[in-house]
């Protein structure tokens, strides 16, 4: 056995609250981290994980304080040292990789004085020795030309870049532990998938530990020897990774590994009900009880303890995790979608659409000449069904978000027109449309903290579409509002409550009865789950779902999220820079990926298995506009045939299965390839 | 970049255009004029026609707001009525009085503004923030014309440290008006100081809880080089416009104090030519001082743009 390298001991850290109460945060954790292994963090957002990460460098934030315990480094004391002390470990044998390296870098710092700034700190280089280091650092962690990197300011890079500046800076110091909290989230799944890889690399090349804090499983499983799941602020199970993934004796994590969705299984994950309780909220038995579905009496006075099981080498804080260790079935379950077919009757056709963000001189204006003759989303051809879910996927900057905007008349498009109900041409202009065009169209977004007017209660948040388009008042209008509240499953005393006072799940129910209160014909969603814990995404994933099968409602949905799209699009459009790549129904685009681009962007997804790892084809690199001519894909496409692809824009090619793809090779021969692979 | 610089002149000009109207616009529309104030009792027959006449006030409106803003682009702005002088002359030495004066003020106010809203964010909550913030707060409160005559109640009268009235020349040199301007400067720094400690001290509390500052705690960069490097210059970016306007909106507060002390500078001529309805001077007091306020903010937006590496690339992208 390697030697422990931290040992957090009955560690409790809390706050105080407004009339003087002391909350605990965390509860009484104790676990240990050994030399050269990494530890997953795993919990829903909320569950102190990152407050863990922070105490292990002896960092509490303002307004926390410890409670009591303690964490040991080697042989110092970190929460009883005074900065002074702790300036010459943090950084040099600790150091810390941020959630958002986008805004954890100094922006007013170029990146090369950022890290020569760790250098300097932490090592006896000379100044030639320090810029020669720099280079080499950047290069570990591969961004190209690092010269020309090192005198860029944090803002001129991308997402991912930022996020290897980060961790080459944790590593200037060469420390014995690397903690990461959450350092691929919020990057897209290509980058995500790299960044986890160029860690793995870190982790074996330089033996570092590495306490790896994130809610998302997939990554978790990619990385992790250890994982540690909190609920609530306490370790509820604890042991070898693929134990923890393949066969979760927590309720718990059972009910969590259950809600994420898979690329390999079609149909809705399973939800969890309820949310995590608030600090303080708890007094006395399991904090899972709420939403446990193997709770007994006892649960509700009694608390389990943290409980060692040597054969499993695990530790799980159950009364009844014996239940789940005796369950074989393996089975996830999951609520099967009924895939019924689809009438053909057109709801909403977009035709040759390209839209432009391209500011247009007053000149050209008046003479009504387009300039920009390479516009952020062009060619972009869909016929959308009466009642199906079409889902458009890509990575950030694919124009996802451009095109809802341009079907909610938010946008203006440049060229080509939208057709609703086969004969309406939806105007570009949003002051022109009538109100049934409005109604008809809802959009629900991705943050319904912005989206919810703060100063209104729900109710008055609710009334205004139905005040709108129906004129209801009154007692009409009250029970509509119940009504609808009901569809959402909130009880009737929500109407009062302002959104502050509602969880991240319960606003985006809000905000999904608010887009079906104007009994719309086609929903926009964008990103609606993406803020959202896996559990309460699951769970209003299957509302959706329910709620269009009552109202036969069409969704186009947008997500970044690939498993997410799997489980509820019956129909996918996979777009790079804005132009189209490959359409057709989800489950043969998800069983036979034809394009390039979706082959890259399937082999990236982490699902939380970790026998199942990623397949990078293609680099990461980030282009800031569409090419000019030819394939939009070809900057990155591993299987580009040379000029005919820099030249000609690929034709349009339909196989067997339905996918329709643009693509200069055979659909054939891609299909053969990739089912060879 | 270069296009947003002229963009910003254009519009600090048009602003400029709009004032001159406006104060143009506003002195016609007023009852009585300046030739019936200067002949007082005479003001009728030939001689209120002979003082239109000299005035030029015979002629239609809009041909006087022309050539008269005409003179004004080349820097004349003509007769006072009061002084009996050309405006230009009047002017000079009380723009010279009110620039010591407001420098004076801005030379003390800044650097102390800026030393009081750190200390008290470095030492937020604990005594020297609440000592330092809880008197910001009580002098933001106390407007102009209350503390300059506390100050002369207290210093000039009870004490006798300090001449509490200015009695000096409107052509006094610099030298001999030092003296004078102790008490006016504290007058009108103190209101203006305090404001720009509160504006400093929650930009920089705002940075503090950034997540590149706890990024930089947990790199190990010690507390001072933290501070410096990584917290001051991104907490007084933003600053910058605020101290501009806070300069801009000092203005007021030195109209007032010159007042109250008696000191002749533009402030009290502004007030002296609209109690003698002289005109010319009131519409040539509005001009610069607009001026000033346009000029201010336009040296603060620039200072951002120079400064600000975000904004700077932002602009030689596009
Ligand atoms: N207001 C704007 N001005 C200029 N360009 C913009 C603007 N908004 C978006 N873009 C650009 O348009 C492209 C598509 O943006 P869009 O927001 O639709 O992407 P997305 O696929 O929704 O990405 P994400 O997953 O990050 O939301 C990007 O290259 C983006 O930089
Ligand atoms: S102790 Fe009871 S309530 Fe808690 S997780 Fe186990 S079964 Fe569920
Ligand atoms: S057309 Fe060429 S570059 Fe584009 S996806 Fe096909 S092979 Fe790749
Ligand atoms: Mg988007």
């Amino acid at each position: 056995m390697s030697e422990i390298i931290q040992k957090v001991k009955n560690l409790s850290v809390g706050f105080k609250s407004q009339k003087g109460h002391e909350i605990s945060i965390l509860k009484n954790i104790t676990t240990n981290i050994k030399k050269g292994e990494t530890v997953g963090i795993v919990g829903e957002s909320g569950s102190g994980k990152s407050t863990l990460a922070l105490a292990m460098m002896g960092y509490v934030k303002q307004g926390l304080f410890k409670m009591g315990g303690e964490c040991i480094f080697n042989s110092f004391n970190l929460l009883n040292m005074n900065n002074r002390e702790l300036e010459k470990i943090r950084g040099r044998k600790i150091a810390m990789i941020p959630q958002n390296a986008g805004q954890a870098l100094t922006p007013n710092l170029k990146i090369g004085y950022q890290i020569d700034e760790a250098l300097k700190l932490h090592t006896n280089f000379n100044k030639n020795e320090r810029e020669k280091k720099i280079s080499e650092l950047l290069n570990k962690v591969r961004l190209p030309s690092p010269e020309t990197i090192a005198l860029r300011y944090p803002h001129e890079l991308s997402g991912g870049q930022q996020q290897r500046v980060a961790v080459g800076m944790a590593l200037a110091g060469n420390p014995d532990l690397l903690l990461l909290d959450e350092p691929t989230t919020g990057l897209d799944v290509t980058t995500q998938a790299h960044v986890l890889e160029l860690l793995n690399f870190i982790a074996k090349d330089t033996g570092t530990s590495m306490v790896y804090v994130s809610h998302d499983l997939g990554a978790i499983a990619q990385v992790s020897d250890r994982i540690i799941v909190m609920y609530s602020g306490e370790i509820v199970l604890e042991g070898p990774a693929r134990d923890i993934l393949k066969r979760p004796i927590h309720p718990y994590t059972y009910g969590l590994l259950n809600s994420i969705p898979k690329l390999s299984l079609a149909g809705l994950p399973g939800s969890m009900p309820g949310s995590q309780p608030q600090p303080g909220t708890k007094k006395e038995g399991c904090s899972f009880y709420d939403r446990c579905n193997l709770a007994e009496e006892k649960c509700k006075k009694n608390s389990p303890d943290l409980e060692y099981i040597n054969e499993l080498k695990t530790s799980v804080r159950c009364f009844n995790y014996k239940k789940l260790l005796k369950d074989k079935s393996k089975k996830q379950l999951s609520t099967s979608r009924n895939e019924k077919n689809i009438k053909i009757n057109e709801i909403l056709n977009l035709t040759d659409v390209s839209i432009s963000y391209a500011k247009q001189k007053l000149l050209d204006q008046i003479l009504n000449k387009i300039t920009d003759t390479n516009p952020t989303v062009k060619d972009i051809n869909i016929d959308i069904n009466k009642g199906e879910t079409i889902a458009l996927v890509g990575e950030s900057g694919s124009g996802k978000s451009t095109i809802l905007k341009s079907i909610a008349g938010l946008l203006r498009t440049k060229e080509g027109n939208i057709k609703f109900n086969q004969d309406r041409i939806l105007s570009n202009d949003l002051k022109k449309r009538n109100s049934s065009d409005l109604r008809a169209i809802q959009l629900i977004f991705q943050n319904p903290d912005e989206s919810l007017n703060p100063n209104h209660t729900v109710e008055e948040i609710l009334a205004q579409p139905l005040k709108l388009y129906f004129g209801l008042s009154g007692e009409k209008l009250k029970n509509n509002i119940i009504d609808l509240l009901e569809k959402v499953r909130l009880g009737k005393f929500y109407m009062t409550r302002y959104p502050r006072q509602l969880s991240g799940g319960e606003k985006q129910r809000v905000a999904v009865a608010r887009a079906f209160a104007a009994k719309p014909d086609i929903i926009l969603c964008d990103e609606v789950t993406s803020a959202l814990d896996v559990s309460v995404q699951a769970a209003v994933l299957n509302l959706l779902q329910k709620l269009k099968e009552d109202f036969g409602t069409t969704y186009i949905f947008v997500s970044h999220d690939l498993a997410v799209v799997r489980a509820i699009s019956d129909r996918v459009a996979v777009l790079y820079q804005g132009r189209l790549c490959e359409i057709g129904p989800s489950k043969n685009v998800y069983k036979f990926p034809s394009h390039p681009y979706t082959e890259v962007l399937l082999g990236a997804v982490l699902e939380p298995d970790p026998d199942i790892k990623p397949k990078l084809v293609a680099e990461d690199i980030v282009e800031d506009k569409p090419p000019e001519k030819g394939c939009c894909f070809q900057g990155r496409c591993p299987r580009i045939l040379g000029d005919k692809c820099k030249n000609e824009t690929p034709p349009w090619q339909i196989g067997d299965n339905g996918n329709a793809i643009r693509c200069h090779i055979n659909i054939k021969e891609l299909e053969n390839i990739q089912n060879g692979n | 970049m270069f296009f947003l610089i002229i963009k910003r002149i254009l519009l600090g000009l048009i602003t400029l255009f709009i004032v001159s109207l406006i104060t143009f616009v506003g002195t016609e529309v007023l009852p009585g004029d300046a030739c019936t104030t200067y002949l007082e009792r005479e003001a009728y027959g030939a001689a209120l026609e002979a003082c239109y006449k000299r005035l030029g006030l015979d002629i239609p409106a809009h041909e006087r707001y022309l050539s008269w803003a005409y003179n004004v682009i080349q820097g004349d702005f003509g007769y006072s009525l009061s002084g009996q002088m050309p405006i230009n002359e009047v002017l000079g030495p009380r723009v010279k009085n009110s620039m010591v004066l407001a420098s004076a003020a801005i030379i003390i106010g800044i650097p102390l503004a800026l030393i009081l809203g750190i200390i008290t964010a470095l030492w937020r909550d604990k005594l020297p923030d609440i000592t330092i913030s809880t008197v910001t707060i009580f002098a933001m409160t106390i407007p102009e014309f209350i503390s300059a005559t506390l100050l002369i109640l207290v210093v000039a009268i009870w004490l006798e440290w300090l001449p509490g009235i200015v009695i000096v020349p409107t052509d006094v040199t610099v030298k001999e008006l030092l003296p004078n301007i102790i008490l006016p400067v504290i007058a009108i720094a103190m209101i203006m100081t305090a404001h720009m400690a509160r504006m400093v001290r929650s930009s920089v509390i705002q940075v503090m809880a950034s997540d590149y500052v706890q990024m930089a705690i947990l790199k190990g960069v010690p507390y001072w080089k933290m501070v410096f490097k990584h917290v001051l210059p991104n907490a007084l970016l933003p600053a910058i416009n605020v101290v501009a306007l806070t300069i801009a909106w000092l203005l007021g507060g030195v109209v007032v104090t010159e007042v109250v002390f008696n000191y002749p500078g533009l402030g009290r001529l502004v007030i002296e030519s609209i109690s003698n309805r002289d005109l010319p001077t009131v519409q040539a007091l509005a001009i610069i001082l607009a001026s000033i306020y346009v000029s201010i903010n336009l040296i603060a937006d620039l200072l951002t743009l120079m400064l600000n590496p975000r904004l700077k690339t932002l602009q030689i992208r596009k």
